[in-house]
């Protein structure tokens, strides 16, 4: 690795970009950024949720168009005007769960659009299965090429995803958060297979929120921030906390809103929730004014419990108690008229309905306090919507400007917006602040805080440390479908939580 | 470092509540192009035969559209919020021959009126239990329905048919409330201002087009989802239970293969009138509209002794054309644009 | 166990469940099961199997063409008129005319979905009523009669090579050719692919809206073909043959568990689909059922077939406990 590094300023890149800018309606995805990718090395391309990570990706890949900037491939100017002409040059993505298909073999995942033909055209069937068998052993798994690819889990399927990338003699491979899903022995086997594309001169970008990750594997970095490049160059020559100066724009520590009011009474007692696959035993309670945090790993069962509390998913077991009513949700409609709401991850999926306008939005929970009979007012709906967005500081032309044109702060502002015009009682936000812009997350963190101290009991769940840690008074860390650990704020700290969240302690001891 | 650029002065801003003048939503509305189509085809007709402006002519046009557009009020609801109900004209099958069966065995009028809507109302329901409850694709699940009810009217019926409706029975389907306007256009007129304030002013209507635009988020922002869906179905097999009533009192007589094909000529009515087939925005006067220039056109072609199928490529024509043009003319400008920054 | 499972395909239960309606009619009914009168129901189902085929391979893409019963009304119409007017035009020639110019028609759909991004269930319900009403244009609503036609025009169909007759041959020949293109040729694959998962696709190469159009024109093709064989079988064409059978198409892949929402189906699910559909048909006089029963037991069929479809393909959602997992 250290030879590498040293030779590496007489490398050539495999491909550059430079002066790459992409915008869409209202957002500035990209201006005027930079990335190399070098053979035989790993770039990590470092950024926060919304940093342009994901634009650069369909870039490459042929999805998006740039608006401006040039490509060069072997110091060749190159369009990636398709998906098709972006393969043909040698570009390949293996991404988190999209790019596979359930339905087909792993032989047709690995060979589809190349498979081997006959001299009729027609796919060799037998050899395309024999092809894939080696290509799935030279990066070591052991795989069925005839099994259906849903029959296999996440890790396969990298796998799969890996052995495509080869056998179309890729010359970039880019990972974007491959990690994700995989337990420590499925990382480890990564690292391996990401040696090996490296010895095979693959130039790889490598997209992680996992500084531990980027420094095990990684030789060089790329920082990106609100759609700008920020700093390149050699890992090696660079501490961790440079890093994550660089990516986050401001210090970790000290800029998260200290809590003004005092603790209240409790409104929420969760005792022994459980659900038949997702979580188990769960206990905890909620005081006025409190933010709880709760921390973990993707797939921890964090959003599922926050979801059954909702009621999206009803509980088998145990008692919710709602200022000391014990409550039994089996539905959102109820869990709202009790006063508990959620403000989910997914918030284009999930939160805002695009193709309404703002304050039909934000009306939305509340259209039977809103109507007269049935019938609406239009009226009233302005009025509140009017003084949510006020409230919110929302940026918005109109009332009426439907929500898909509004930022990601702006659209997580509206259903936030939505869940306070019903006057609620618990506020649960799931990761709150993801792919928003850092301008606004200081406001939605400003305003949770506001919140609390104005009376509600706020639960925050995030996969940011310095978020979760920053904003909750209590911390509770979840690890596959239990509660491992709580913690008060004096007590917290990174360390302890993401050994929790890892399950690490219970290795070393 | 440049975090001066966030610069907050967010706090001073006014929302008004819409960016658009009424004016110019009314111009650039799909509504008014219909309404362009309508006058322009009405225009054509007066045009062509002299016998269109006849008051009793233009009466008996009516009886082209509003049977359909009955049910047409309901499937646009139904298809805003991103369902389908291709059984509509197998439940009139079904519904009518409940009807016929219920003369048979000595019924009156007061029955019928009940029976019709009645069955309508339960083969609406059966669709519905079928989506919410069971979660199969409502397009699928209504082609078999569509068979199932139509076959039940087969075994009941076979080649034959039922008629000797009672005399009063005839009201519904040729009866004149006042003059030249019949009971069909009052009932037409009735439902078309129902259902524009069902869907445009009430929170069931506002339910529908969340529904139609995010199922999930709706889920999430406390809406009863499928209690919704399962609602719209039943109204759409209770219209169609009406329109049995008005085509059974009109024909005077019930076969099993009453009302053929009309399922597919209701979709594209509600089509024309600019709901989207993907679900989510739509409205009813638009359907309204949509029907209004599909009797017209079929009328017209009638007193020109064009006959009825040739109509036929006109709808279908108008229905690929008013969907397809807006695309062809933003792609032609694409095209434009490119060669012109060449 | 795992292998077990892997066997029984849906394919496999509609296989037992079509015999198993087979031995039920044979047993008030003794001859139903004979070779003969199988073969004449293979044959009496050839045009649907057909269909069923062509209609496949576009909903495998997650589109529908509900104007394929017009196609090929209008297409049959046409070449009745071609053979009555110059009855020295030899059939292969017809045929290859009634294939090419379904084809197109099947291209002017395709187009529309492909260049318009029109969704393809409005603008195959457009062309649904167009393509009857050119019908209509073209022959000024007469009927072409039986004597209006050559012989040879009628008898091809009906013509055994072999013992089997053209028009079973026809139905055996789109069965091979439609199982290589699915399984065997990259265009074939890429329509499983595109339904699978849209959007993966278009990350793997394949042009989405260029395959749509492809299984478009393969359905406007086929459509053709059966156009010509409807007519010939029938001796007859006028403007509503085949009226309300583009629903029939569908219900037969339907009923051969291909999955409305793309991407799943065989040639074997969709063949004994339609096959089912044809045995019911047959079976219900045969033991004494009134035919008008046939439209509900069909429509019953329907709905078995898609609760069961949906049952199989309810995913199992990602189970976070451990425990949960063991015991799962």
């Amino acid at each position: 690795m250290n030879e590498t590094a040293q030779h590496s300023d007489s490398i050539k890149p495999l491909l550059e970009l430079s002066g790459i800018s992409k915008n869409f309606p209202g957002v500035r995805a990209l201006s005027q950024v930079s990335l190399e990718l070098y053979p035989g090395q790993v770039t990590a391309l470092v950024g926060e949720n919304g940093a342009g990570k994901s634009t650069i990706v369909k870039i490459l890949t042929g999805i998006y168009q740039p608006d401006d900037g040039r490509i060069d491939i072997n110091q060749k100017q190159t369009r990636l005007s398709s998906p098709q002409v972006a393969s043909q040059v040698g570009i390949t993505a293996i991404h988190q769960e999209t790019v596979m298909f359930d339905n087909l073999s792993v032989a047709e995942n690995i060979f589809i659009g190349h498979a081997p033909k006959n001299m009729w055209g027609l796919i060799q069937t037998k050899k395309m299965h024999q092809d894939a068998k080696q290509l799935l052993e030279r990066i070591g798994a052991n795989l069925d090429p005839s099994i259906e690819l849903k029959n296999l889990g996440i890790a396969s399927k990298h796998l799969v995803g890996i052995a495509r990338a080869l056998s179309v003699n890729t010359q970039v491979v880019i990972m974007d958060e491959p990690t994700a899903a995989l337990s420590y022995k499925e990382i480890e086997e990564l690292y391996v297979l990401i040696e090996r594309l490296k010895a095979e001169g693959k130039a790889i970008l490598f997209i992680s929120h996992k500084f531990d990750e980027i420094y095990r594997i990684a030789d060089r970095y790329t920082v990106f921030r609100d759609g700008e490049m920020i700093g390149k160059g050699l890992l090696n020559e660079l501490k961790e906390a440079e890093l994550v100066k660089m990516m986050v724009g401001r210090d970790v520590t000290g800029i998260f809103p200290q809590r003004t009011g005092t603790l209240g009474e409790t409104v929420l007692e969760v005792k022994h929730y459980s659900h038949p696959t997702e979580f188990d035993e769960i206990s905890f309670s909620l005081r006025r004014g409190e933010i709880l945090g709760f921390y973990g790993l993707v797939g921890a069962g964090r959003s599922e419990l926050m979801q059954c509390l909702f009621g999206i998913s009803e509980s088998s077991n145990g008692a919710l108690t709602l200022d000391n009513r014990t409550l039994h949700i089996k539905n959102p409609t109820q869990a709202i008229d009790n006063g508990i709401v959620y403000v989910p991850e997914d918030r284009g999926g999930q939160g805002v309905v695009t193709g309404l306008p703002i304050f039909e939005n934000i009306t939305l929970p509340s259209l039977n306090k809103l109507s007269n009979r049935g019938f609406l007012s239009l009226a009233k709906e302005f009025s509140i919507a009017r003084s949510y967005s006020e409230k919110l500081e929302l940026r918005a032309a109109s009332l009426d400007q439907h929500v898909e044109l509004l930022s990601g702060g702006n659209q997580q502002k509206v259903v936030i917006a939505k869940w306070l015009a019903t006057q609620p009682k618990v506020i649960i936000l799931d990761e709150p602040t993801k792919g928003i812009d850092i301008g606004s997350k200081a406001a939605v963190h400003a305003f949770m805080r506001e919140l609390a101290d104005d009376g509600l009991a706020v639960i925050i769940v995030s996969s940011e440390i310095p978020e979760v840690i920053g904003m909750s008074d209590r911390i509770i860390v979840m690890r596959e479908g239990l509660m491992v650990a709580e913690y008060s704020k004096a007590t917290v700290s990174p360390e302890l939580i993401v050994r929790d969240a890892a399950g690490i302690a219970e290795h070393v001891a | 470092m440049n975090s001066e650029t966030q610069s907050v002065s967010a706090a001073s801003q006014s929302y008004p509540d819409r960016l658009q003048s009424k004016l110019r939503r009314v111009l650039v509305s799909w509504e008014l192009l219909l309404l362009c189509v309508a006058v322009f085809i009405f225009w054509l007709n007066t045009q062509a035969s002299p016998y269109f402006l006849d008051p009793w002519n233009l009466s008996d046009a009516t009886f082209n559209f509003t049977e359909k557009a009955l049910i047409a009020f309901a499937m646009a609801l139904l298809i805003i919020s991103g369902e389908i109900d291709l059984s509509v004209a197998s439940i009139i099958a079904l519904s009518s021959t409940a009807m016929g069966y219920a003369v048979s065995i000595g019924m009156g009028t007061t029955e019928l009126l009940i029976i019709g809507p009645l069955v309508g109302l339960a083969c609406g329901a059966f669709n519905g239990l079928l989506v919410t409850r069971f979660g199969l694709p409502s397009i699928v699940a209504t082609i078999g329905t569509m068979s199932l009810f139509r076959g039940i009217s087969y075994i009941i019926l076979g080649d034959k048919a039922y008629s000797g409706y009672p005399s009063d029975f005839a009201f519904f389907g040729q009866g004149y409330v006042y003059w030249v306007i019949t009971f069909e256009v009052v009932l037409f007129a009735v439902f078309a201002i129902i259902y524009t304030l069902l869907l445009h002013r009430t929170s069931f209507g506002r339910s529908v087009f969340a529904i139609g635009n995010n199922p999930t988020a709706a889920l999430f922002s406390g809406i009863r989802v499928n209690r919704i869906k399962f609602i719209l179905f039943l109204l759409t097999g209770l219209m169609a239970g009406i329109a049995a009533v008005c085509l059974t009192s009109r024909l005077g007589s019930t076969r099993p293969s009453i009302a053929l094909g009309w399922e597919l000529e209701i979709v594209t009515m509600v089509v024309l009138g600019g709901v989207n087939i993907l679900g989510g925005s739509g409205s009813i006067p638009g359907v309204v509209l949509a029907a209004f220039i599909m009797g017209l056109v079929t009328f017209g072609f009638g007193l020109l002794n064009v006959p009825g199928i040739v109509m036929s490529i006109f709808i279908g024509l108008l229905l690929i054309g008013v969907i397809g043009l807006p695309r062809v003319w933003t792609k032609g400008l694409h095209f434009w644009k490119s060669i012109v920054s060449r | 166990m795992n292998n077990w499972r892997r066997l029984i395909t849906r394919d496999v239960v509609l296989g037992v469940a079509l015999l198993a309606v087979i031995a039920l009619v044979s047993t008030r009914a003794a001859d139903f099961s004979s070779v003969k009168n199988l073969a004449s129901v293979f044959n009496d189902s050839s045009i649907l199997i057909i269909l069923a085929l062509g209609q496949m391979a576009v909903i495998l893409t997650r589109c529908i063409d509900l104007s394929m019963a017009s196609n090929l009304a209008l297409v049959g119409m046409t070449v009745a008129m071609l053979n009555s007017n110059f009855a020295a035009i030899p059939i292969p020639i017809l045929v290859i005319i009634a294939i090419i110019m379904g084809a197109m028609l099947g291209l002017v759909n395709g187009l529309l979905v492909w260049q318009l991004e029109i969704p393809p269930i409005v603008v195959t319900l457009g062309t649904l009523t167009i393509f009857r009403g050119i019908i209509f244009l073209i022959s000024d609503g007469q009927w072409i009669n039986a004597h209006e036609m050559s012989p040879a025009f009628k008898a091809f169909p009906r013509s055994s090579i072999l013992g089997v007759t053209v028009l079973s041959w026809s139905a055996i020949v789109a069965i091979i050719l439609f199982a290589v293109l699915l399984t065997r040729t990259a265009a074939g694959r890429a329509f499983y692919a595109i339904g699978g998962n849209p959007n993966a696709a278009v990350y793997t190469g394949i042009n989405v809206g260029r395959s749509r159009c492809l299984a478009f024109v393969l359905a406007g093709a086929v459509s053709g073909f059966a156009g010509y064989l409807w007519v010939a079988r029938y001796a007859v064409a006028y403007v509503d043959i085949a009226g309300g059978f583009e629903l029939d198409i569908v219900a037969a892949c339907v009923i051969g568990g291909v999955s409305i929402a793309g991407g799943l189906g065989t040639v074997a699910g969709a063949t004994l689909g339609a096959l089912f559909l044809g045995v019911i048909k047959n079976a219900l006089p045969v033991i004494n059922i009134s035919p008008f029963w046939q439209l509900a037991i069909s429509g019953s069929a329907i709905l078995i077939a898609v609760g069961f479809n949906a049952q199989s393909e309810r995913r199992t959602g990602r189970i976070i406990l451990k425990k949960a997992e063991q015991s799962s």
